[in-house]
């Protein structure tokens, strides 16, 4: 029986491989097409069934089949005074907040890193890899580490403002290198020339900034600080050990599943944080979309007839 | 004030590079204001790095840079009276043709109005009213090239330092903007100080061409001098189209030297030492191809591999024993020039055609 999974296994990584390498494109393109719908079933299915099964009556299981479907029961007990509920709410504030924090300071820290690694520096190689390591080590180490850091430092977790800080801290360390990373291949596709201009036509270095630096990489900005709100939405190991009475909503989430009876109230909350996670990805497309917007319009010549409108540009080769 | 300190002027030029590399080196160059002048030469040269130290971009290791008798070492490039024309352009993909026009005079403090109105006679200037609002990439290349112009021509510079202007441009659209450049700089008066590594651009559209090889200026003068008299094996080379030949001076001949190469006896204008070295140069357009014997001096049998039709004339790719060798005969005798691909011909020239170099 093992060995027929085993199979199974090996079959799901060579049928892409096979069908594009044996057969004719005409034929492989069915065959690709199942198996990428199979592929979205099995991601996507999980949370269907959470969908349909979020939408159950009030005698609603945890398990299908689904009961008295279509109600909104579970959506409206996420508003009720249990005090799950009401813990859940606090969750949910504390990490919008929370989120949109490390957002700003992902955003920043990754701007402000991308422009220093726009040039080498001394110890740049090794700063590079000190960012991405945190991809890396496990995030548990990391918050057991600063947890006893702070015990030493005599910081009680979770007490008043304070208390935020370590959670802050570890959500950035997490998602400082993707951040960076958004960064890094903004700045490799920027041309630099055009704030040399800037600068040679009177522009003062912030000015230069303002104008040209940052209207030209500014939805990579937004995507690194897209990056911060979300992965510090999500984060629970890290802030697990760190943040003492301060439940984010993916610490209330562990423990209503291990501390309490659980209800079909599980999936439209699961449901809620999805389109909240969809929400933000289009407000991502909107923005990117407002900026990165091509015209169509096509470049009309100017009457000379001899302005070819093919911009190849010529192997032109300076010093 | 000395006549010498009007106008741009470069005093022993060095740029060297960590690691010591010498990209510039003994630069010394006088550019008259109003004056047309090319930096031309290969990749690697030094051209750039020496519009880049005149531009303010970089500074010269040693040396001064003046221009109108001012002292230009370590001033920033927004606060010298000249700007530069990037290679590419280097528009504002983000602003407007307006926006783009307008940037220096904002930068200047010039109020919005009086900007606008500016900005829009510059955009005039060079003919592209009907585009002011449209983004760059929304332009053709020589439209771009042009908005990169009127940008700099509206802070009223006293020279404009242009980098590889036409490289970005195909053959056609180049040739149209040699004329329309030049015309430009003509009707303003001042200075345009430009950099290429194409020959024909440089000899169509200079007052003056320095040319530079290995980080020093190879030769400075009229596209004329540089095509009839290279001073050296480096610009006779570069400028295309020249023969050399290399020998030992045996003699002098009245006013000329003979050289013996492994080709022959050439005789040139000049003077020198016999036992010395000797180089000369002979333009392709100045070599005679007929099928008549090879004289005693002047004169070598090549073999006509290919004749190339130019349209206005013939370009005859010959070979001397081995060694490529040019020579540019009237277009009419394409026909008859033809029949002798693959046979051997006589090349000659005259006396005063050709060119001395030197060492």
């Amino acid at each position: 029986m093992t060995l027929l999974w085993y199979l199974i296994g090996v079959l799901i990584l060579v049928v892409p491989f096979a069908a594009m390498v044996m057969l004719p494109i005409k034929r492989s393109k069915p065959v690709l097409t199942v198996y990428f719908l199979l592929f979205v079933v099995f991601m996507y299915g999980p949370m269907v069934a959470m969908a349909v099964l979020s939408l159950q009556g009030t005698t609603g299981s945890m398990t299908l089949p689904a009961k008295e479907l279509f109600s909104f029961h579970w959506y409206s007990e996420l508003n009720s005074s249990m005090s799950v509920m009401v813990a859940v709410r606090e969750g949910i504030g504390k990490s919008l907040w929370l989120s949109l924090i490390v957002a700003v300071i992902t955003a920043v820290l990754s701007l402000t890193l991308g422009m220093a690694f726009r040039r080498q520096f001394r110890g740049s190689g090794a700063l590079f890899y000190a960012i991405l390591l945190s991809l890396m080590t496990p995030g548990l180490l990391l918050s057991l580490g600063l947890s006893f850091l702070l015990y030493y430092v005599g910081i009680q977790k979770g007490e008043g403002a304070l208390g935020y800080v370590p959670i802050i801290g570890v959500q950035t360390v997490w998602a400082l290198p993707f951040g960076f990373l958004v960064m890094m291949s903004i700045f490799n596709r920027y041309d630099a020339r055009a704030e040399e201009a800037a600068r040679d036509l009177g522009a003062s270095n912030v000015t230069t900034f303002r104008e040209v630096t940052l209207p030209l990489i500014w939805t990579g900005v937004f995507g690194a600080g897209l990056f911060g709100f979300t992965l510090a939405l999500n984060e629970f190991e890290r802030t697990f050990l760190v943040s003492g009475t301060i439940n984010t909503l993916p610490l209330q989430l562990y423990i209503i599943t291990t501390a309490s009876v659980l209800r079909p109230y599980v999936y439209s909350l699961g449901v809620v944080t999805i389109l909240l996670s969809f929400l933000l990805i289009a407000l991502f497309l909107v923005v990117s979309g407002l900026t990165g917007r091509k015209k169509t319009r096509a470049v009309e010549e100017d009457g000379s007839g001899v302005d070819a409108p093919s911009m190849t540009p010529a192997a032109a080769s300076g010093d | 004030m000395s006549d010498e300190q009007n106008g741009l002027v470069l005093k022993d030029v060095y740029r060297v590079f960590p690691g010591d590399v010498t990209a510039v080196a003994d630069v010394n160059l006088h550019v008259e204001n109003g004056e047309y002048v090319v930096f031309l030469g290969p990749s690697g040269c030094g051209k750039t790095t020496t519009l880049r130290m005149i531009g303010g971009h970089d500074d010269p290791s040693s040396g001064t840079i003046t221009i109108d008798g001012e002292l230009m070492n370590g001033v920033s490039p927004a606060e010298r009276p000249i700007t530069t024309v990037f290679q590419h352009y280097a528009l504002f993909p983000h602003k407007s043709v307006l926006q783009n026009v307008a940037f220096g005079l904002k930068m200047q403090g010039v109020d919005k109005a009086e900007r606008e109105t500016q900005a829009k006679a510059a955009i005039d200037l060079v003919g592209l009213t009907k585009m002011m609002d449209r983004k760059p990439r929304e332009l053709s290349g020589g439209q771009q090239q042009r908005v990169a112009l009127a940008r700099v021509l509206v802070t009223r510079p006293k020279a404009i330092l242009l980098d590889e202007p036409l490289g970005d441009l195909d053959r056609l659209l180049q040739m149209k903007m040699r004329v329309e450049l030049r015309a430009l700089q003509r009707e303003l008066g001042i200075t345009f100080i430009h950099v290429t590594h194409n020959q024909e651009e440089a000899l169509s559209m200079a007052d003056r061409i320095v040319v530079m090889g290995d980080a020093v200026i190879q030769q400075v003068g009229t596209p004329e001098e540089l095509a009839r008299h290279p001073r050296n094996e480096f610009v006779a080379k570069f400028m295309g189209d020249n023969n050399v030949f290399h020998g030992t001076i045996s003699g002098t001949n009245g006013g000329n030297v003979v050289i013996d190469t492994p080709h022959g006896k050439i005789e040139v204008k000049g003077t020198g030492t016999a036992g010395q070295p000797g180089s000369m140069s002979i333009r392709a357009n100045a070599v005679q191809v007929s099928t008549d014997a090879v004289p005693d001096v002047n004169g070598v049998k090549v073999r006509l591999d290919f004749a190339e039709y130019l349209g206005d004339s013939v370009k005859l790719h010959l070979d001397l024993a081995g060694q490529p060798f040019l020579a540019k005969v009237p277009e009419e005798r394409y026909t008859e020039i033809r029949a002798y691909e693959g046979k051997d011909v006589t090349a000659t020239w005259a006396i005063e055609d050709g060119h001395l170099l030197e060492q």
